[in-house]
């Protein structure tokens, strides 16, 4: 019975036996549950920022509070779900951070970090693509990606967490800080978006097509 | 039923249970709503399949690098450790014999008087100088093993999980081993035990399934140490001093009488 308490898949140290190492000052455990779960957070991470730098900065970031927090840790979840909610929430805050210095930069009179003034035009999104343009999956994949870069950080953080990681709406609402009803709404509204961005593909499966995912 | 609403298919598509069989009622009937349903499938599935750069099996290791040198140091009471399960049952183990090192040389008792505390010592450390190159052995077998080691040709991943389950054995005897040592003024036996110590986390720790490249790399850290040399030069050791120690037998005393008559 000891191996069942211990140990998962006929051998490795469990989560929890690790986690109780690292507290009983064993620091070397941590390796484990860093080298276990970096790359699901990582995977996780790049949807949210949308590219490698931040979403390397958020699993450090994400693995060092883990560590500070882990007494208060418990055990109510695993802790693969726990860091993951510890990384979503760094990340949302990161790209509130981004998107309020991006704001400030873009205000009337504001110069930008070379000294110009920002052109409006410049920044908004490109307008919707001939639909030539975006036959292919990688033309696909960088509108979606620009798409996704209009969302709000709560509607990014929601539609990764609950499309892509298949997260559920309380846990959405618990990073997002908000009830059940708002969080459903912030994914509607988040997928509305995405659909009106990509409406060049809106014919019947051409996206999934495109992307190679059709079933 | 007039017309689903974008929202209602997205809840519809995410397995919402309430208003479910209307919907998928006026689903079968209405091919506008089935068409949006689909172009919302479309988009999801597009969305799942956009690429994320690939990591490398060693992403972990590399995350751990980065952060180890700014994780400070979790302080625990020293006896918090000794309650996790399987630490239990090693640290009872191990105990028992330090503790039967010093119960038998307490009871045993002496021919002659004044010797009493000087058995008690031999004694003690006899029982000591047993176990602790008993778990010498064991960790050399391990570094044997770990040394000979060679992956199959084509084969992609390594299982360590029966050499890790071992190793983790190990750490915890080691600890008390290593405290006992340090205790008695033993240093040179505390260092290398303190040296074979972090080897054998390292083991304990490795991944459950490991590349060939991994293997080689955990490998190289242990060569790099010398602990395999280290160990069995400490083995060596004391396999003199339990020999030294070991009172003759009875004919070979009486050997030794008749040559010291001579």
């Amino acid at each position: 019975m000891r191996e069942d308490i211990d140990t998962v898949d006929g051998g490795a140290i469990s989560d929890a036996a690790a986690v109780q190492r690292t507290l009983a000052g064993d620091r070397e455990a941590y390796r484990v549950l860093v080298e276990r779960h970096s790359r699901s957070v990582f995977r996780m991470a790049y949807r949210m920022t949308g590219n490698s730098p931040d979403a390397e900065e958020v699993v450090q970031e994400a693995f060092l509070r883990a560590y500070q927090k882990l007494e208060n840790f418990a055990g109510e979840a695993n802790f693969g779900t726990w860091v993951y909610r510890i990384a979503a929430n760094y990340a949302i805050d990161r790209l509130r951070q981004q998107n309020t210095e991006k704001v400030r930069r873009q205000m009337p009179g504001n110069p930008g970090d070379d000294g110009l003034e920002v052109d409006p035009l410049s920044t908004a999104p490109d307008p919707a693509p001939s639909p030539e343009r975006l036959a292919g999956s990688a033309q696909l994949a960088a509108r979606m990606k620009e798409a996704l870069e209009t969302l709000t950080p709560a509607e990014r953080t929601a539609v990764v967490m609950r499309h892509w990681e298949g997260c559920a709406i309380e846990e959405i609402a618990t990073v997002l800080k908000s009830n059940s009803n708002a969080t459903k709404n912030t994914v509607f509204r988040a997928v509305g978006k995405l659909r009106k961005a990509l409406e060049p593909f809106a014919g019947t499966g051409r996206a999934a097509r495109a992307m190679g995912t059709e079933s | 039923m007039k017309h689903a609403t974008e929202e209602e298919l997205i809840a519809y598509r995410d397995g919402e249970k309430r208003g479910r069989k209307a919907i998928a009622a006026h689903l079968k009937e209405c091919p506008e709503c089935a068409r949006q349903l689909e172009q919302i499938e479309a988009l999801l599935s597009a969305l799942n399949a956009l690429p994320v750069p690939e990591t490398g099996e060693d992403y972990g290791e590399q995350v751990w690098r980065q952060i180890a040198p700014r994780l400070p140091e979790k302080k625990a009471s020293w006896w918090e450790g000794l309650f996790l399960p399987r630490r239990m049952v090693t640290f009872a183990t191990v105990t028992a014999l330090i503790l039967l090192a010093f119960f038998v040389g307490r009871v045993s008792k002496s021919p002659v008087p004044g010797e009493g505390m000087a058995d008690v010592y031999k004694v003690r450390e006899r029982v000591l100088v047993v176990a602790v190159g008993e778990h010498l052995g064991r960790s050399e077998m391990i570094l044997m093993e770990l040394a000979n080691a060679q992956p199959e040709p084509g084969q992609k991943l390594m299982n360590m999980s029966s050499v890790q389950k071992r190793a983790e054995d190990l750490v915890e005897e080691n600890r008390l081993y290593r405290q006992t040592a340090s205790r008695d003024g033993d240093t040179a036996m505390a260092n290398t035990l303190e040296e074979l110590e972090r080897v054998l986390l390292d083991i304990a720790n490795s991944p459950d399934e490991v590349t060939p490249a991994q293997f080689e790399s955990l490998q190289k850290r242990i060569e790099s140490k010398g602990i395999l040399f280290k160990v069995r030069v400490v083995n060596q050791d004391l396999r003199e001093r339990e020999k030294a120690k070991k009172p003759l037998p009875d004919h070979e005393k009486t050997e030794v009488k008749e040559r010291n008559k001579a």
